[in-house]
């Protein structure tokens, strides 16, 4: 079900959306919605469906379909609706670069090397995960250290347990969700460790993934080092005072597996290789509300372009870079942004970085700190009351050109701060 | 008997609804929840009772499978069961092997420990 392989690819598309993910089968969705014809869809795995199909856990969908999937059914269902609406789908296949006038570069088991010509190109590659490397944890290069998301996809699909008694660095939701997972697969978790004094993974989840099965959660608290020979055998974990671990309260505990739960980054080779332009804190394209990146018939969406804590958003999001991205293939595009959007106290950065006063968006935003009561502000012109805000649970405003009647600048500032 | 003068007893949970993540508030009187606050739709109401008397979990895990495109069949508790009852239901999920090719849907262990939930597979698997 989950796979086609079109024997003849057309050689010339109004839509090529590069990742068969959730955000990729958006994109191909809404650029079939707004007209485009000829739309295909490249995954470099034999399956579409990315990260969902190993998140077999409930909990998706919950706003886009209005029931409670798994990641699967959400994939399954998702990917029925693209190939009903005669999207092309090449799986197996990678592409390895845009041209200058959006011409792909496919890579395909099946076909070979193709150059297919597109009138827009939507980037929908997801993430990668975080690595020992990114946080340089010392100690000795042992197998049974790797990423929750990898032991995710060995257990959920392959059939591989990846230890005997694990310990987990890192509270976000994969991380927690893996906690859950090894021990209904007969694996003791021995706890998850935190370095931030707060959790970074969504609040349900330590409920239902640590409370439920007596798993401890350790804040402020991070692993200082990784001891054995060929396989992992103990990690040290030591309590931090900011990021400064005191050693004097250290303890070794023995452990054969290691699951990092630190983090994903956008996966950006192919737009680092398009030298588009950059948001240094999501580390992602800069994009417009059209979800167009820098360069022109170029959107981006999901994953890529900043992480975002449910499925349920990449889809709301890519669906509209779809949109857009057909509308582009048709030469129909809106006006472009007049207002770029500042983050202020208490927000790292908003998605799109730019509005247009001309019509409703949504825009997504992640909080630095925690904090009960707060106000968020668009510079003058609205504020909202938001009960609390995490840092893990992305937070989203409708922006109505209501608001903005009045408003003639050309930046609004975005503040998230304790009301008064 | 329950009297207009007795003061509610106040549990707070935090509601596993849906991604919200709501803190909600049970009063119970005698073992009887009166009240559930905090929460802001009818799952998250139904949730706190139920969790206060009963608590109940879907159980996702996966099963073995012989010619399938994977070696693991993901599955699902069509409802959600008594959470006392994850451990024995995973053990029980661990003695079978299925052949595939399989659909979304079909039922993989029907009344799953007389809980009258079936476990069903949560995609398609077909032949490699």
């Amino acid at each position: 079900m989950l796979i086609t392989n079109p024997k003849h690819l057309k050689p010339d598309y109004d839509v090529v959306v590069v990742g068969g993910g959730p955000a990729g089968m958006g994109a191909a969705i809404g650029a079939k919605e707004s007209g485009a014809e000829r739309v295909l869809v490249v995954d470099r795995e034999k399956e579409a469906g990315g990260v969902l199909l190993q998140c077999i856990h409930p909990g998706f969908g919950l706003h886009h379909f209005k029931e409670e999937l798994t990641g699967p059914e959400y994939a399954q269902r998702y990917l029925e609706q693209v190939l009903d609406q005669d999207i092309d789908l090449a799986t197996d296949s990678y592409v390895l670069d845009l041209d200058r006038d959006n011409r792909v570069k496919l890579m395909s088991g099946q076909a070979g090397v193709n150059v297919l010509s597109s009138k827009a190109v939507v980037l929908a590659m997801g993430a990668r995960e975080r690595t020992r490397g990114a946080i340089r944890t010392p100690g000795t290069r042992v197998s049974g250290v790797l990423t929750a998301g990898l032991a995710q996809r060995f257990v959920n699909m392959m059939g591989l347990l990846p230890g005997n008694r694990a310990v987990i660095l890192g509270s976000g939701d994969i991380g927690l969700i893996m906690a859950r997972r090894l021990t209904l697969e007969g694996v003791e978790v021995v706890g998850v460790y935190e370095i931030m004094p707060h959790a970074n993974g969504l609040n349900r989840n330590i409920v239902q993934c640590l409370h439920d099965f007596d798993i401890p959660l350790h804040l402020s608290t991070t692993v200082v080092d990784i001891h054995g020979g060929d396989r992992l055998e103990a990690v040290t974990v030591a309590p931090v005072d900011g990021f400064t671990p005191d050693m004097s309260r250290s303890q070794r505990i023995p452990c054969d597996t290691l699951l990092l739960s630190i983090g994903l980054i956008p996966d950006n080779e192919l737009a680092r290789q398009l030298n588009l332009r950059f948001d240094p804190v999501t580390s992602g394209p800069l994009v417009a509300s059209t979800m167009e990146t820098s360069k022109d018939g170029v959107f981006a969406c999901g994953n890529t372009v900043h992480i975002h804590d449910l499925v349920d958003f990449v889809s709301q999001e890519s669906e509209l870079a779809g949109r857009n991205a057909g509308l582009y293939a048709r030469g129909q595009q809106p006006p472009p942004d007049n207002i770029r959007l500042i983050p202020g106290e208490n927000v790292a950065y908003c998605v799109p970085q730019t509005i247009s006063s001309d019509r409703d968006h949504t825009v997504y935003m992640r909080v630095r700190q925690p904090m009960e009561n707060c106000l968020l502000r668009l510079g003058d012109v609205y504020e909202k009351k938001i009960r609390f805000v995490l840092p893990a649970e992305m937070v989203n405003i409708k922006v109505r050109p209501k608001f903005l009647q009045q408003f003639h600048g050309d930046s609004l500032r975005v503040d998230i701060a304790p009301q008064q | 008997m329950t009297t207009a003068t007795q003061q509610p007893e106040t549990t707070h949970y935090l509601c596993i609804g849906c991604p919200m993540g709501c803190r909600l508030e049970v009063d119970d009187i005698e073992g009887e929840v009166v009240e559930v606050r905090g929460n802001s739709c009818r799952r998250g109401d139904a949730y706190g009772r139920q969790e206060h008397v009963a608590p109940k979990r879907m159980v996702t895990t996966t099963v073995r499978v012989e010619n399938g495109r994977w070696a693991r069949l993901p599955v699902k508790t069509r409802d959600a069961i008594p959470k006392e009852l994850m451990g024995a239901l995973c053990d029980a999920l661990h003695t079978l092997t299925l052949q595939a090719p399989i659909s979304m849907g079909d039922v993989v262990l029907g009344n799953a420990l007389d809980t009258g939930v079936d476990v069903v597979a949560s995609r398609d698997m077909p032949v490699e």
